[in-house]
This record gives C-alpha cells, sequence and structure tokens, in this order.
C-alpha cells in the first residue's frame, strides 16, 4: 500500500475543523462567558475573551488533530519492531513555526494593551495613579475591606460610610480600594472588577455600570478563616434612585459618619500582630 | 540487593561474616540516633526559646504561644537530626586533619536506603520513595477538601481546619514535588547519562534527601500548632497574625529552598564537570539538558524563598515589620519577593516534566528526537523568560500597573519557547513506529494536559481577561493543568519507565493501563469543570459557596474521589508487583538505545567497569548507526 500525503491529509483536516468550528466557536461560546454585559468593562471582558478563543481555536485544534491523527496512523505494525525514518528536524517548518507562534504573541500582546488602556483600566485594580484615567465626571466611592466584610464610603455625599453597595447606571465610578487589616480583593463578579485591598495602598479601578440589577461582591484573595464567608451583595440602580438612596444612608448613619475619622485614601491599619 | 556482577565494586572492608550484634549496630550515626537527636535538639530549642522570650513579650504568657520556641525547636531539632544521620562527620574529619571516609554505607545491604549513603542510585530511590510518601499524604488532604465542598457551606470541616487542609496540599505539592522528577530520576540516571560514577557532591545529595525529609515532616506537624490560614502562598500580613502552625510553613519552605539550591548546585556541577569522554553539549540526552535547565532556576530562585521567609520569621518573633504597613512595611514587598521566587518555581515543576516526555517519545516512535537544538533552546528560554514575568500573579494588585503591559508581553513570550517543546514532540512523532506502552501514554497526556493548561494560560497573561480569573478556579484548574497534568503525569511515566530498571522488577501491566486510562479520565473530569466554576465566580480557597455552583461541585469531588481511586491502583500495582510477585524486568525491556539501558539491571555500584566514551548523539533510532557509546556490548551493524 502506497503510504498517502499524511501533510496534505493533515493540513486539509484542520482547515475544514477550523473553518467550522473557530465561527461556532466565536458566535455561540464567545458572548456565553461570564461576566456578562452588567458594565462596560465587564462587556469589555466578553469581547476580549471571544477574541482569545478565536485566536486559541485553531491552535487547539492543530495540535489536538496532529495528535490524534499521529496515534491512529503512525504506529508500530502488531507484531513489528520497525525503526521509523530518521528525521531530526526541519529548518523551515522551524523557522516557519518561530515566525508564527511570535507573530501570535505579538497580536495577543498588543490587543491585551489596547484593551487595558481603552477600558480604563478593563475594571482591574491599578495601583493609586492610574495611567488610563476616564475624563468627564466621576462618582468616587471608597472600599474599605476587613476581616471579613466590606464597607463603602462615598467621599461626595459627607464622607458616610455604609455597609451597602450602590451605584448609579451610567455613570463612571471611581472606586478607590484599600484595607485596614491583610489584603484582601474586592471581585464585584458581574461588574467584570476586581482589585486587591491592602494595607497603606490605594489602589483605584474604575467601572462605569450599564445594566439594572443585583450583583456579588465576593473577596478572591484569602484573608483569614472567614475568607468564604466574605460576600455581599451590590446593586446598580437609576441615578435618582441612587440620590434617594445615598441620602437615606447619610440620615442613617449621621451618629456614624461623626465619629469616623476624615476620609482619607488610606488609613493607619489596626495592629496586625497578635495582642499588641 | 547489589547485583554479583560488579567487577568493580571494591570489596566491603565489614563483611557480613564479621557484622557485630544488632544492638551494636544501633549505636552510631543512623537513622534512630538522627531520630533521637532531632527530638532531643527539638526540646532544647523550645527550653532556650521560652527562656529568652516569655517573659518580654506579654503576647506569648497570655495564649501559650511562642514562636521564638518553636523556631528553635523546628532549627535545632533539624540540625540534630543532620548530626544524628552523619553529615557532621566529615566536616570535622577533615577539621581535625585525619582522613576522611570517601565513600559512606554504599556497600550495605538494605540498611544503606535508611542513612547517608554516598551512592547516587541509593539516594535516588530513598527519593522516590520518601517523595512518594509525602505526595500520598498531599493527595488525601485535596480527597479531604472535595469532601468538604460536596457541601455549599462548611460542614464537615470547620473553617480553620479546611484552609489549613487547603494550605497543607498547596504546600506540600509546592514544596516537596520540585524535586519530583530530579530527586529520585535525576540523581539516580543523570551521572549514568553523561557517564560518570557519582554526583559532583555526593554527601550534599544525600543531605538535599534528608532535609527534604526533615521538611516534610515538620510541614505535616503544623497541625499540632493550629496549622496555617494563608496557603502555600503565605501572604503577609495575615501570616503575621497566624497562630503557631505558620512557623511550621515558614521553617518548611526555608529547608526546602535549601534542599532546592543545593540539588540544583550539586546537578549543576555534576553535568558541567563530569562528563565523560565524548559527551559533549550536543550530545547531552535531552533530559540532562532539561536537569540542567530547572537546576539554574533552582539555584537562582531559591535563595529568594528563604531570605524572604526570614524576614518572616523575624517579623513574627523579634518585632522587624518588613511586612507590616502598620510599621513601615509593605505587604507588596512580600508579594514581590514571594513571586519571584514563586513563578520560577513554576517551572521547576513543569521543565522536568519537557525533558521526560522528549526523552521518552524517541524510545517508543523508533525515531530520532526531532529539533534537538530547538528543544534545548526551547528550554533554555523558559529559564531564562521565568525570571521576568513574576508580576503576572499581581495584575490586580495595584502594584507597578503601568508595568502591566510588560509583563503581559514577557508572559505571552513564554509560550513560544514552550512552543518549541510541542513542535519538537509533534516533530518526534511524525511518520513515528509507536508502540503505545504505559510510560508513552502517559507523554502522550502530557500533551494533552500541557496543551489546555498553556491554552488556559494565555486567558490569565491577558489583563482584561485575568480580570474575572485572576483568584478563582480558574487559576487553580489551570496550575493543576501545568503542574498535575505536566508534572505528575511525567512523573508516572518516568516510573514505569525507569523503575523496572532501578529495581530489576517489573509493573503489572494491566494495572498499570487501568491506573492511566482511569487517572487521565478522572483527571480531566475534575479539572475542566473547574474553568468554568472559577468564570462563575468560585473563588479559590473557600468552603463556602453560591448555591447554584453546588451540582458542579459535587461532580469535580466525584471526579477527584475517582482520580483518588486511580492512585490507588498504583499504589496497590507498586506493593503487588514489587514486593509480592517481583517478577524479574528484562534489561532493556523498552529496547532503548540509552546508555542506563545497556547496563546490568540493578546498575552496579559504581556503574561502569570503564568510563564510557560516546561519539555519536544520543538518539540513533530510525536508521542503522553506531552504537551511542564505545562499551555497547550490544551487536549493533556497522557504518549507516
Amino acid at each position: 500500500m502506497r503510504e498517502p500525503n499524511h501533510a496534505r491529509r493533515l493540513m486539509l483536516i484542520w482547515l475544514i475543523a477550523t473553518v467550522i468550528v473557530t465561527p461556532l466557536v466565536v458566535i455561540l461560546v464567545g458572548p456565553n462567558i461570564p461576566p456578562g454585559n452588567a458594565s462596560e468593562q465587564a462587556s469589555g471582558h466578553v469581547t476580549d475573551n471571544t477574541v482569545l478563543l478565536g485566536m486559541a481555536t485553531p491552535v487547539l485544534l492543530l495540535v489536538l488533530i496532529y495528535l490524534a491523527y499521529a496515534v491512529i496512523f503512525f504506529r508500530q505494525p502488531q507484531g513489528a519492531a520497525l525503526e521509523g525514518p530518521a528525521l531530526r528536524g526541519d529548518t523551515r517548518i522551524q523557522t516557519v513555526w518561530i515566525v508564527v507562534t511570535s507573530l501570535m504573541v505579538l497580536v495577543l500582546a498588543v490587543y491585551g494593551t489596547v484593551r487595558l488602556l481603552a477600558d480604563n483600566g478593563a475594571g482591574s485594580g491599578s495601583g493609586p495613579n492610574p495611567v488610563a484615567k476616564p475624563s468627564g465626571p466621576k462618582l468616587p466611592v471608597q472600599v474599605i475591606a476587613q476581616q471579613w466584610a466590606f464597607t463603602y464610603r462615598y467621599p461626595t455625599y459627607g464622607g458616610v460610610e455604609t455597609p451597602h453597595l450602590e451605584l448609579p447606571r451610567n455613570q463612571m465610578v471611581e472606586l478607590h480600594v484599600t484595607s485596614l487589616d491583610v489584603v484582601h480583593s474586592f471581585w464585584a463578579i458581574q461588574l467584570g472588577v476586581k482589585a486587591d485591598a491592602n494595607p497603606q495602598v490605594d489602589n483605584v479601578v474604575f467601572v462605569k455600570p450599564t445594566h439594572l440589577g443585583r450583583f456579588e461582591v465576593r473577596c478572591a484573595e484569602l484573608c483569614g478563616i472567614w475568607h468564604g464567608q466574605m460576600f455581599d451583595y451590590g446593586h446598580v440602580v437609576t441615578p435618582a434612585s441612587f440620590q434617594q438612596w445615598i441620602h437615606q444612608q447619610q440620615v442613617t448613619f449621621a451618629p456614624v459618619t461623626r465619629k469616623l475619622p476624615p476620609y482619607k485614601t488610606t488609613y493607619l491599619p489596626e495592629p496586625t500582630r497578635r495582642g499588641e | 540487593m547489589t547485583s554479583a556482577a560488579t567487577p568493580a565494586a571494591p570489596a566491603a572492608p565489614g563483611t557480613p561474616a564479621s557484622r557485630p550484634p544488632w544492638w551494636r549496630r544501633l549505636i552510631g550515626f543512623n537513622l534512630l540516633t538522627a531520630v533521637v537527636l532531632g527530638i532531643g535538639g527539638y526540646y532544647l530549642g523550645w527550653f532556650i526559646g521560652h527562656q529568652i522570650s516569655s517573659p518580654t513579650f506579654t503576647y506569648e504568657t497570655a495564649t501559650d504561644e511562642n514562636d521564638v520556641a518553636l523556631l528553635l525547636a523546628y532549627l535545632f531539632g533539624v540540625a540534630g537530626f543532620l548530626i544524628g544521620m552523619g553529615f557532621a562527620n566529615y566536616p570535622v574529619v577533615r577539621l581535625l586533619g585525619r582522613p576522611p571516609s570517601l565513600r559512606e554505607k554504599e556497600e550495605q545491604g538494605i540498611s544503606r536506603y535508611f542513612g547517608l549513603c554516598t551512592d547516587h542510585k541509593v539516594v535516588g530511590m530513598q527519593y522516590l520513595v520518601g517523595i512518594g510518601v509525602f505526595f500520598f499524604v498531599g493527595g488525601l488532604n485535596a480527597m479531604l477538601i472535595r469532601t468538604e465542598l460536596l457541601h455549599t457551606t462548611p460542614t464537615v470541616v470547620g473553617p480553620s481546619q479546611y484552609l489549613s487542609l487547603v494550605g497543607m496540599h498547596g504546600t506540600m505539592m509546592m514544596g516537596m514535588m520540585t524535586s519530583a522528577i530530579l530527586g529520585p530520576f535525576a540523581n539516580y540516571f543523570v551521572p549514568v547519562m553523561i557517564g560518570a560514577r557519582r554526583m559532583a557532591f555526593p554527601r550534599v545529595e544525600s543531605l538535599t534527601f534528608w532535609l527534604l525529609m526533615a521538611a516534610g515532616f515538620i510541614l505535616v506537624s503544623t497541625i499540632f500548632f493550629g496549622g496555617f490560614p494563608t496557603g502555600w502562598t503565605g501572604y503577609e500580613p495575615l501570616n503575621n497574625e497566624a497562630v503557631m502552625g505558620m512557623d511550621s510553613y515558614i521553617v518548611f519552605f526555608a529547608l526546602v529552598g535549601v534542599s532546592m539550591a543545593l540539588l540544583g548546585l550539586n546537578m549543576l556541577a555534576t553535568i558541567i564537570t563530569m562528563r565523560a569522554p565524548g559527551m559533549t553539549w550536543s550530545r547531552l540526552p535531552i533530559f540532562v539538558w532539561s536537569v540542567f535547565a530547572t537546576s539554574i532556576l533552582m539555584v537562582l530562585a531559591a535563595p529568594v524563598l528563604i531570605a524572604t521567609l526570614t524576614m518572616a520569621a523575624l517579623d513574627r518573633t523579634i518585632g522587624t515589620t518588613f511586612f507590616v504597613a502598620g510599621g513601615g512595611g509593605s505587604s507588596y514587598l512580600f508579594e514581590n519577593l514571594f513571586w519571584f521566587f514563586g513563578h520560577p518555581e513554576v517551572y521547576v515543576l513543569a521543565l522536568p516534566g519537557f525533558g521526560i516526555v522528549l526523552e521518552l517519545l524517541p524510545v517508543f516512535t523508533r525515531k530520532p528526537l526531532w529539533g534537538y537544538r530547538l528543544a534545548v533552546s526551547g528550554m533554555l528560554g523558559v529559564t531564562l523568560l521565568s525570571f521576568l514575568v513574576w508580576q503576572h500573579h499581581l495584575f490586580v494588585s495595584g502594584i507597578n500597573a503601568d508595568l502591566r503591559p510588560f509583563y503581559m508581553l514577557s508572559t505571552e513570550i513564554i509560550s513560544i519557547p514552550t512552543g518549541f517543546i510541542f513542535l519538537c514532540v509533534m516533530g518526534t512523532l511524525w511518520k513515528a513506529r509507536a508502540t503505545f506502552t504505559v510510560p508513552m501514554l502517559f507523554c502522550l497526556a502530557w500533551a494533552f494536559n500541557f496543551l489546555i493548561g498553556g491554552v488556559s494560560g494565555v486567558f490569565l497573561s491577558d489583563t482584561p481577561s485575568d480580570t474575572d480569573t485572576h483568584g478563582s478556579l480558574f487559576v487553580m484548574a489551570h496550575f493543576h493543568y501545568t503542574i498535575m497534568g505536566g508534572l505528575v503525569f511525567t512523573f508516572f511515566a518516568a516510573i514505569y519507565y525507569w523503575v523496572p530498571k532501578m529495581t530489576a522488577l517489573r509493573f503489572n501491566e494491566r494495572l498499570a493501563k487501568w491506573h492511566f486510562w482511569l487517572m487521565f479520565i478522572a483527571f480531566n473530569s475534575t479539572f475542566l469543570p473547574l474553568f468554568a466554576l472559577g468564570m462563575k465566580g468560585m473563588p479559590r480557597r473557600v468552603s463556602s459557596y453560591a448555591p447554584d455552583l453546588h451540582g458542579l461541585n459535587v461532580w469535580v469531588s466525584i471526579s477527584a474521589f475517582v482520580l483518588g481511586f486511580s492512585l490507588l491502583i498504583f499504589l496497590f500495582n507498586v506493593v503487588y508487583s514489587l514486593i509480592f510477585v517481583r517478577r524479574r524486568a528484562e534489561t532493556n525491556p523498552w529496547h532503548s538505545k540509552s546508555i542506563e539501558w545497556q547496563l546490568p539491571s540493578p546498575i552496579p555500584v559504581n556503574n561502569f567497569t570503564q568510563i564510557p566514551t560516546f561519539d555519536s548523539d544520543p538518539y540513533p533510532y530510525g536508521t542503522p548507526s553506531p552504537p551511542a557509546f564505545g562499551e555497547a556490548a550490544a551487536p549493533a551493524p556497522a557504518g549507516g
């Protein structure tokens, strides 16, 4: 039996699979990946993940199809002890491989950087002085993490501190994440926001909620025994009901607000050494 | 155990006939003395710690917690253990100007496996068993973790114990398993493969093993001191807040660091200086290259860990504030230092796996390794780049946020040299004459697992995408695909491939195949759903999660139990085949052309009657070609 042209067959199988599978993945899987479209940043993540999936699928298919093909066709015949061809490399294939992977890596890195800057940090904690600042009015909200709860301070509303988080829709929010004790991480899952809370650090993250509704808040950095219970819910509301809510909070917490230290980006943490 | 056919082995000075009675043999430098001195040292340190510390710190007197005492106890205990083992003898004898013993316990029977032995093959066996034991302890922790996660709220164990389990599982696997391939297989086969009779520093070689065992014991002892809540990363300032069990973590990881650095140094010295004539760099077996690359990482990364943990220990004991924000320190400093070690560390786990796969594929495909130079440059490229990517663990931390594009780029660049390895695997499989033995199956499983691990890594290296997945089960699934799928699968490939040479006994093939298929399917069934769980918002290291994630978690737990069961099959196979049935393996069951398979099994004490010379590349498969080394007795056809 004449040996078939394996290279051509493999190429053909891969091309057909890629042409069929990649669009399916991009159209059907991509848009359904969390976190959804609750904020501009979250929608950005969905687009980003879809692009990455679209790039990864052909690579994944290439290697998987190759492995499957090799396992099926490149076998030792039953009972034989044949030696394979003594191939020790191929400069052309290696060069093509290096060039193609390098180009893909460059595209990935450039694309990731563009998305990171265009989405104003893409919902990730960007340190005290983010380079990509959104223009226009912003609502500052401070997220204060401690074992094992988050509280929120609204400096533009008299520095009121409340255990509830509500954000107005279509308003760029500037979250200042900090901690009073150990390292926590503020994760607003549906908003696509994650920022570590470090003591003595002001970690800024921008998010613009676009859809009304509830979102989950979890701690994403191990912070002690009740780390798993450190979760809560926040709400995206209309600007009008936000105003109503925040005034209500100001009234409710007025006695507390008077005793709070003045608003600062960080607070001297409580001693973290046991018992001192 | 020693084969009779060892003409090069000099006659042992103490022949069995003149051996003293059993009770006399218990006195001297051996494991018993080591344990006694270890316990003695432990209580001495404990005592001193209480004397120097308790009156000054109100906290310790109030709570019965004394970190100084525990740290000193551990250090004195380890010192006592090592002295009892006999590690101080050589330096002391040299200091006194007397001639030292040049080899230790190489000729004794089974007892050489329980002491300081300078035979690299004995140390390899010690490592294999020692690491195996701790691997199963770590695996048992994982089973308990998955049992707890059958429930949406803490039910089986409390939240504190749950964190201790998570921490112990992670630390055990990331600490002990650093040497999973270098310890047993590099120690055993690197000297043979390069044509040497021993390692460059045989006593240091033994020291790395016993240090690792002492470390593993210390980590397990954390359960007596309240465990530790930080996971394997030990982040500050939680580290500083934690109870005494944290000190076990600190001492454990520091000792592992010492062991790693010494092991790496020993390997580098051996590979650089002790190659036989003709063993040029371009003839080095690819497994030796992977050991070389891994050793560079170990030597450069481990000291950073030791320094970091020393600072953490000082914070906990004498009141420095390196990592305490309230005293002018920074939690960022710990994160930076830890991951500067921690990222090379994950390649310490991955690189030996590359080496095993590329070393074994030519044997089972009956082809030379495709793209030898590409594979070597891939490994060295990974080694270099792995020091430039650590802040991708800190994308959302706020550290140097402006540098994230750089770390994104450097992280993604690492996929280029890793891609080299894949190309070499694919090239070697091209038109192969493959036989699907158990080691070959594990190698192919590596290709599948590492592919998924690598592709998921692309999502994590992209900052916008990482914002969702950082700290979630997605990351956990990713590194289990690369470490368990990359290291543990190749670890088993190496076991099934080389243990028949190391013990001269063969495994039951049917049980081995059951082990493979069950492990491969259960592994994927366990970890693939974790990507989805992470995406849906389940963080790592939690024992309570949203009720809508319950179904998937139950699925994962059941798969994990099947995975655990597959490892029990392996354990049963070991006991059944190597202890009870004891069927003798052929000298070269795989028809490998590598040098270690041309030697009698088990390999005699001095490896070679005469140092071999090498005159061709290590993979003379395919076309007829001259034997791989001058000493080969196999009648290979001339010419070609």
